[in-house]
């Protein structure tokens, strides 16, 4: 009854493992890919008042313009990008389905598209069920994560169609200088590949700048950015994202959204035109963060487990390979010894089984108990 | 406000070890700062945040206060007002624009209590031209904190 594209996707290998985390209670968790802040009070205000307001309608398969017109001038007053209200702009049930809507609006079966790895585990799956084939750009911790260059160079050999891009990155929280994206769009621009960015984590960069990809110059017409809400405004339940690019490609999304999802929930629309001016809430979770990550970082280094500094997003990606066992071993040891949840880094790659994802989306209180019961389960492992 | 002061305001509680992981600064940079914070007097003292609402034998009543006064010549509201502020029972005092001048929170063990010094304290004085006394029934936030009702998280324990 299943189709044979279903089929292919491979089972998750760490189900059982959440299964797990989800059935024992009182557990702290380092392993939750959403913020632990509630939605700014303004935004969810916004949320009830349009409720209130009888606002329970579809809304035009593009988004409400009001919401595109704030994107729009959002992105050109942070990021100096121009994207027109009409056409260039889509909004999305958030990033997720961008990416899909991005990867069934260019791909043809049988087409390759590179994954930045370790990568979030949507990226293969929604490629492969698009009918590509997908070619993984494995990078390394002593590479601090970020894209080989040669690498790179050897991949765009099989011609690919699109390469996906994730910066601030789910699970390392890599991102990357204007000058390293540079160098990067210099081997990509003489081929064909389309780039798709997802810039989820745009709000939570600690150290430096973002720079969108499609601010680069040349890329714009070749890139397809998917960002939205739901991480810096801690708006993951409301769904609700938006995709930017030429107009050809946005206008082909368009087309399928219109069919599979008719539009985003009005609810959250207007919720996410309130988002674009909650900046002061948005710095205090960013600062929040910071402090967060300046001390599990070091923490995490001090008890033996490296881990490189992540310059954004809300995650350590740290070493466990001193401890012996294998990502998968370790969370579920962890887990019921000490009773702290972290995602192995097989969910992440086949490779990264040394590696364990650990996110400091949690209070410090909690990071604090949590580094205390580490430090113990890797004392008495090692 | 720099990153200690805002550490400390939501936790007073905090190390220096812990704001120098914070921080990312060092221990006895942290020591110096705080230091110097307190003998500028910003920050003033460290105290606990009491809930006494929970504390039903010895809930007491707090009333806000508006007053309005005549200002005396060369010293304005000031005089008076370190008059009315000296009283334990007064808890805050406020200098405010609009119909009245001073805006008092007072504090006593019951009803009484506040009215007595409302009635025998308070009013007598020469510079006073009326009161007006609101009894608090309920205390919903203070200092940016929510007193009544805790927010939930409804995240998942593990997610991608």
């Amino acid at each position: 009854m299943i189709s044979k594209r279903v089929k292919k996707i491979p089972p998750s290998g760490i189900r059982e493992f959440f299964d797990l985390v989800l059935g024992m209670p009182d557990v702290i968790s380092l392993g939750v890919g959403e913020p632990d802040f509630i939605t700014p009070w303004r935004i969810r205000e916004k949320a009830v008042t349009v409720l209130e307001e009888g606002y329970t309608s579809y809304t035009s398969n593009k988004g409400l313009t009001l919401l595109r017109r704030g994107i729009s001038g959002y992105l050109k007053k942070k990021y100096a990008l121009s994207y027109d209200v009409d056409d260039e702009i889509l909004i999305t049930v958030g990033v997720s389905e961008g990416l899909d809507l991005a990867l069934r609006a260019v791909l043809n079966p049988g087409d390759y598209v590179i994954v930045v790895s370790p990568h979030y585990v949507a990226y293969p799956a929604l490629a492969e069920l698009a009918g590509a084939k997908v070619l993984y750009l494995e990078t390394k911790e002593k590479e601090e994560f970020k894209i080989s260059l040669p690498q790179l160079k050897k991949l765009l050999k099989y011609g690919p169609k699109a390469i996906i891009l994730n910066y601030p990155s789910n699970p390392t929280g890599v991102t990357y200088t204007k000058e390293e994206l540079r160098r990067i769009w210099r081997l990509i621009a003489p081929s064909h590949a389309v780039v798709i960015t997802d810039e989820i984590y745009h709000d939570l960069i600690y150290d430096g700048f973002h720079t969108p990809f499609s601010a680069l110059k040349g890329a714009k017409e070749r890139t397809i950015l998917l960002n939205g809400f739901s991480k810096g405004s801690a708006m993951t339940g409301f769904r609700v994202g938006f995709a930017c690019g030429p107009k050809e490609v946005i206008a082909a999304m368009t087309k399928i959204h219109s069919f599979s999802m008719l539009c985003a929930p009005i609810v959250s629309q207007f919720a996410g035109v309130e988002s674009l001016r909650a900046q002061r809430e948005i710095a205090f979770m960013r600062r929040e963060y910071a402090r967060r990550r300046d001390f599990i970082v070091k923490e995490l280094n001090r008890i033996g487990l490296k881990t490189p500094n992540p310059q954004g997003a809300f995650y350590c990606f740290s070493s466990i390979e001193k401890t012996g066992m294998d990502s998968l071993s370790f969370a579920k040891r962890l887990l019921s010894i000490e009773k702290v949840a972290v995602v192995p880094g097989v969910a992440f790659g086949a490779s990264y089984g040394n590696y364990v994802r650990i996110s400091y989306a949690n209070t410090i209180d909690n990071l604090k108990e949590a580094i205390v019961r580490i430090e113990r389960f890797v004392r008495q492992s090692c | 406000m720099d990153d200690i002061l805002e550490i400390l305001e939501g936790n007073a509680r905090t190390s220096f070890e812990d704001l120098a992981k914070l921080t990312k600064r060092k221990l006895k940079d942290i020591k110096r700062i705080v230091k110097q914070y307190e003998k500028k007097g910003v920050i003033i003292k460290y105290r606990t945040m009491i809930n006494k609402e929970k504390l039903h034998s010895e809930r007491p009543v707090v009333a806000l206060i508006e007053v309005k006064v005549t200002p005396q010549k060369d010293v304005g509201f000031d005089q008076i007002a370190e008059r009315i502020y000296r009283f334990p029972e007064v808890k805050s005092c406020y200098l405010i624009s609009g119909t009245y001048d001073l805006l008092l929170t007072v504090e006593g063990k019951d009803i009484h209590t506040v009215a007595s010094f409302v009635a025998e304290k308070l009013a007598p004085l020469s510079s006073i031209k009326g009161t007006v006394s609101h009894f608090m029934l309920k205390k919903y936030k203070e200092d940016g904190v929510v007193l009544v009702k805790k927010e939930r998280s409804s995240r998942l324990a593990i997610t991608y």
